[in-house]
């Protein structure tokens, strides 16, 4: 019968106003600013630095290597070597970037900083809302607004951060049991001379 | 489907004096093209559709290549005063545009067969015979060609700019292609972007913001 | 005015496009004033992005039809030759932004018969889940955004992107992005899905039949949506293989070839689907090719998804940096839901390729849209243009 389609139809549509009103599946719209969806782990929007301990500038895990500078598909990470050396978390000097700057109107994103960076020095923030009045200055991030605390790290990210913290953590145990062999075979060495 | 060698030497051997020949590729898993020559290469994309054994009748990729002049060293034992040593040769390859096509049968489901025609170089002669009266799937895809690479396609019925706007004079694709420097350069954290933003800005007014405009 | 539909080999050269896009009163010497040029886009909602469509109208009758395009063109293959393989990976999510996943496995594809590269069982495994995923929420924006040019304004659409949605989200917790996942690597995928990931697919997957059975109740047999369609924009057999076509648009006129089937890329020969051929090659089969093909591709993610053995997701010996294939060319196609997908490579043995060309189903696809269009009113111009379902980005790239 010529309609029976359109009736058809109609009844679909009915059917999905009322259900909008109480059967949940039908039910996928959040009011976004008083109402927020769970976030999700994996998510990424813009990268931040990680820095341990309480000083954000002077515990940041970047050694100024300048992979990511140089594998940001749209180029948009500056890095500046500091010119003198300081111990990281294993004690072994290192340099740390003396001008670390993203510009996230150009970023996009991609995470491959994250990748191919070998120092878990810079991960992916979940923050989203960074709207300025400043087109140019407001959204070129210099290293003290890049960087987070390990904690937040750990609050965003908190399987990927956990990883990275249990081997952290062996390294350096690792170190200090090599450290305290070397020392007990020197004083070993050392008490028949004396 | 017959190795592309095979298919080459059907081709001469059905039809005299076309110049074809087979160019090894290094990938692993890469089939070997061939090359056709111009005068021939409309004769030669005839014969691969019709043929009842190939019938490539689905012409998927036409894309170009520039292959800018360059020099090529390599060494030679030559006799030089009594000792016989490796003397370093060059010689100079002349440039040229490729034009490639990917080509595959939709009715008997095989393929892929790589096809390509080279210009004689890179300024003048460069035109080779188009095959959209061949296959209609190279219409958009020759003109893209043309306006990237700047290879003329005899034959073809529309033969203009697709991507960049019909005023523009260069070919962006060419390995040689320089951008012109007219843009207006924002701020950002590279020094020689930077640079380029402040020298635009007018005097006094170097920083952030309008003073690049 | 007698209007005749061009073959293939009867070729005219066309009038020079004319300066100016306004309103350009005929160019007929019998009948002057009867020709009318209008300039369709590049800023109108039908015309799914920036493109236009340069329309001589007899009338409401369709004359003559160019596309014009290029508004959004970047350069994308430039910039590919001058940055290193991986860091063209997230571009390449810029080509079909509906379809990141799809483009992603092309390219990966390319690349690993460049290289020689092979991908571990479960990263092959996921490489199909997500890409008939991404096909599914594909087809079901085109259906809505079909339903949106024939003037069902919203109502299909929403209801088709309150699924797409839930895709999303399953690709947001995967690969951290909804749209612009940029997932897959060379030799397999960047990371494993955490934990239960495979569940919450699968509960999309099965929730899915009945929205897909309510959306063909509510479009399918909709008599506008039938009298507006059908006969519309008809595409002959010999026309569509001759032109190019791939994809649905392909299969709409009743040629059996589906690159999954063809080429068996990946794991697809494991995997049992029927590919949906069409009978008249009209707008309405272009559509129902769409719905059939989304009912094969749940078939395909729950085998898919049963399937999936634990495992390694890359191969250990895929270099993420300092990537350098030996001197060759490879060319890597899959059957993207708009088409054949191609990459085609050229190696010198440097860090970036030599040559990268993206072969784009959408670009090749346009080249009937002309053939179509002739004959038919201004309105169904924007029908015939939304069933052959182009993305400019990938247009343009």
């Amino acid at each position: 019968m010529l309609g029976s389609g359109i009736i058809k139809g109609l009844a679909e549509t009915g059917r999905n106003f009322v259900g909008s009103y109480f059967d949940p599946e039908r039910m996928t719209t959040v009011e976004y600013p008083e109402q927020r969806l769970a976030p999700k782990e994996n998510t990424r929007q813009f990268p931040f630095l990680v820095f341990d301990g309480e000083a954000a500038l002077a515990g940041l895990r970047c050694v100024a290597c300048q992979i990511c500078e140089k594998e940001c598909p749209p180029q948009c990470i500056y890095i500046e070597k500091s010119r003198e050396k300081k111990p990281d978390h294993l004690g072994k000097p290192q340099f740390h970037p003396a001008i670390f700057d993203i510009d996230i109107s150009v970023c996009m994103s991609c995470q491959i900083c994250v990748e191919v960076c070998p120092f878990d020095a810079i991960k992916m923030d979940t923050e989203f809302e960074l709207s300025t009045s400043d087109r140019f200055g407001g959204l070129l991030m210099h290293k003290d607004l890049l960087a987070r605390p390990n904690s937040h790290f750990l609050k965003v990210h908190p399987t990927d951060a956990g990883v990275i913290d249990a081997r952290r953590a062996e390294e350096r145990a690792r170190l200090e049991a090599k450290a305290r062999l070397d020392s007990e075979a020197k004083a070993k060495e050392a008490p028949p001379a004396a | 489907m017959e190795t592309p060698q095979q298919i080459r030497d059907r081709i001469v051997g059905a039809v005299a004096g076309l110049q074809v020949e087979c160019l090894p590729n290094g990938a692993p898993a890469g089939v070997p093209s061939l090359l056709v020559g111009r005068s021939c290469f409309r004769e030669v994309a005839i014969f691969l559709r019709d043929d009842p054994q190939l019938r490539l009748d689905y012409c998927s990729n036409v894309t170009g290549v520039d292959w800018p002049e360059r020099t090529e060293k390599f060494k030679v034992r030559r006799q030089v005063g009594e000792v016989e040593k490796d003397v370093e040769e060059s010689r100079v390859i002349p440039g040229c545009l490729e034009v490639v096509y990917h080509l595959y049968s939709m009715s008997l489901k095989h393929g892929p067969l790589v096809i390509r025609v080279r210009t004689g170089d890179r300024s003048a002669d460069v035109s080779v015979p188009s095959l959209t009266p061949v296959w209609r799937a190279c219409e958009l895809q020759e003109r893209e060609v043309f306006d990237l690479f700047g290879v003329h396609f005899d034959g073809h019925p529309d033969l203009r700019r697709i991507l960049m706007w019909d005023g523009f004079v260069d070919h962006p694709m060419r390995r040689d292609y320089v951008e012109p420097d007219d843009y207006d350069y924002e701020p950002t954290p590279h020094d020689h972007v930077l640079d380029r933003a402040l020298a635009r800005a007018k005097p006094g007014e170097a920083g952030c913001g309008s003073g690049a405009r | 005015m007698m209007v005749t539909q061009r073959s293939s080999d009867e070729w005219d050269r066309p009038a020079p496009v004319a300066g100016s896009y306004a309103f350009v009163v005929g160019d007929d010497p019998e009948d002057p004033g009867s020709l009318l040029e209008v300039s369709m886009g590049p800023q109108h909602p039908s015309t799914h992005g920036v493109f236009r469509m340069d329309v001589v109208l007899d009338g409401e009758t369709v004359v003559k039809l160019k596309p014009v395009f290029g508004y959004l063109h970047r350069n994308h293959e430039k910039i590919a030759e001058n940055i290193s393989y991986l860091g063209s990976m997230p571009y390449t999510d810029r080509l079909d932004y509906f379809c990141s996943l799809t483009n992603n496995w092309a390219y990966a594809l390319a690349v690993e018969k460049l290289a020689g590269i092979s991908v571990p069982e479960r990263a092959e495994y996921l490489r199909v889940i997500l890409s008939e995923l991404t096909r599914l929420q594909n087809h079901v924006c085109l259906a809505g955004f079909l339903a949106q040019d024939m003037g069902a304004s919203g109502t299909p659409l929403m209801y088709g992107f309150r699924e797409r949605e839930k895709i999303l989200d399953l690709f947001e917790s995967l690969t951290g992005a909804r749209m612009m996942c940029n997932y897959m690597r060379f030799g397999g995928c960047r990371c494993d899905t955490p934990p239960g990931w495979l569940d919450e697919a699968r509960a999309v997957v099965d929730s899915f039949p009945r929205f897909l059975h309510e959306f063909e109740n509510l479009l399918s047999s909709n008599e506008i949506l039938m009298s507006r369609t059908q006969g519309i924009g008809v595409l002959g057999k010999d026309l569509a293989v001759g032109a190019g076509i791939t994809g649905p648009c392909l299969r709409a006129a009743g040629v059996d070839y589906d690159i999954r089937k063809v080429d068996g890329y990946g794991i697809y020969p494991r995997f049992q689907f029927r590919v949906p051929l069409g009978e008249h090659g009209d707008t309405y089969d272009r559509y129902m090719m769409r719905i059939l093909e989304m009912h094969e591709s749940l078939g395909i993610l729950k085998q898919a998804l049963d399937g999936i053995p634990e495992g390694p997701i890359i191969d250990p010996k895929a270099k993420l940096r300092g990537f350098r294939p030996k001197a060759g060319e490879s060319y890597g196609r899959i059957e993207a839901p708009k088409g054949e997908l191609g990459f085609y490579l050229i190696s010198d043995g440097s860090p970036s390729p030599y040559r990268y060309r993206v072969r784009p189903p959408s670009l090749v696809n346009l080249t009937v849209l002309e053939d179509l269009c002739v004959g038919h009113n201004v309105a169904d111009t924007v029908i015939i243009l939304g069933s052959i379902d182009i993305v400019l980005g990938e247009v343009d790239r």
